[in-house]
């Protein structure tokens, strides 16, 4: 009797990591602005780099392939890009998920859903009047908005930069 | 001397406010003459008997501006008679998306019925001037004297994904407090678009 629920605890155990392995890598994080905003104010020695962007942006997608060299590019530093898409919430299966598979985009994935968007931009910066693509860096000590398309060595400057490499 | 320095100050002044970021509520906007999609070229002088008017940028790729296009359509048909027309007009350069082409508009505009003009703004120069940045972008114009005096400025309401649920139909608040006289409050909003990217100038 002791093995059977062994086994079934072992069992179980393996259910539970392949669920896991599942549910890692690039799922979606359907959000509203209450929950994504601890994302914009982390103080901690990681440089953040939030992008707001969507699939219908033409220009969003054109840096996009910037942002995911300099996250590879810097990935054994305390540096993490977080994209906060906009995207329309019922095109969440059809085509914000299979975008981010067919790009292998692994970066962390917010789906904001929150439609009273003239409460909400202020919040992110006063500055912004809505358009994207939006790009948020920030660390302990600093904040800075960009509104423009990013180039590879743009970014690779601003976040070496900040990095304090050498 | 005096006059030196006073034509000094006027030209530093020119230049700042060439370069502020377009019209604030308040400020007096310009008139305009652009094509619309039937050939024909429209200006708000064509409207004597208006007593303003909704000018909304938007345009043809972006899936928000799409999204209001249906909700533009009705407050175009409610407010036209109360002396209040819709003017759309895109200024995106079609260089940088082909969907935007004036050949696109003209297909645009008889597929959704627009009640309203849908002029090209092809050098970019009233888009400029307004200070638009994004699709979908509202400014409301109220005549007043000789000028065109901008009392709204920013989103059409607050629920871009579902015209059922919208809360704050920002937009027609404004029209509607105009109408009994009064300013709008809120007068300025904000709301997620899509770019209007414009060109380089000369220099």
């Amino acid at each position: 009797m002791p093995g059977k629920t062994l086994l079934l605890f072992l069992l179980l155990l393996i259910w539970q990591s392949t669920y896991a392995q599942i549910n890692e890598g690039n799922a979606v994080h359907v959000v509203n602005y209450y929950q994504l905003e601890p994302y914009l104010q982390k103080s901690n020695d990681t440089i953040y780099l939030v992008n707001f962007w969507a699939t219908w942006c033409a220009p969003c997608i054109k840096e996009l392939p910037a942002i995911k060299s300099v996250e590879q590019k810097y990935a054994d530093k305390k540096f993490k890009v977080l994209l906060v898409s906009l995207d329309f919430p019922k095109e969440l299966t059809s085509r914000l998920e299979p975008f981010i598979k067919s790009e292998n985009i692994t970066s962390d994935v917010f789906l904001l859903d929150d439609p009273n968007q003239n409460s909400w931009i202020n919040k992110v910066d006063a500055n912004w009047s809505g358009e994207i693509p939006f790009t948020l860096i920030y660390g302990k000590k600093f904040r800075e908005s960009y509104f423009q398309t990013f180039t590879f060595d743009e970014l690779d400057s601003i976040i070496n930069l900040k990095l304090n490499l050498p | 001397m005096k006059n030196i320095i006073a034509l000094a100050f006027i030209a530093l002044f020119a230049v700042s406010s060439a370069f502020a970021q377009g019209y604030k509520v308040g400020d007096k906007a310009s008139g305009f003459k652009l094509k619309n999609t039937d050939g024909k070229m429209v200006s708000l002088s064509d409207y004597p008997d208006a007593k303003g008017f909704t000018i909304v940028f938007t345009c043809n790729h972006c899936p928000y501006a799409k999204a209001y296009q249906d909700r533009i359509i009705a407050i175009d048909k409610k407010y036209k008679s109360k002396g209040y027309p819709v003017i759309a007009i895109s200024s995106n350069d079609p260089e940088v998306n082909a969907e935007d082409s004036f050949e696109n508009m003209i297909v645009r505009a008889k597929e959704k019925g627009f009640t309203f003009p849908y002029l090209f703004d092809e050098t970019q120069d009233i888009c400029r001037k307004y200070g638009a940045t994004r699709t979908p972008q509202v400014y409301l114009l109220e005549k007043k004297g000789g000028d065109l005096i901008v009392q709204y400025t920013g989103a059409i309401d607050d629920n871009s994904q579902d015209a059922s649920k919208v809360k704050a139909p920002f937009l027609t608040n404004a029209i509607d407090a105009l109408l009994a006289g009064y300013s709008p409050e809120p007068s300025f909003t904000k709301a997620v678009g899509c770019g209007i990217k414009l060109r380089e100038t000369a220099k």
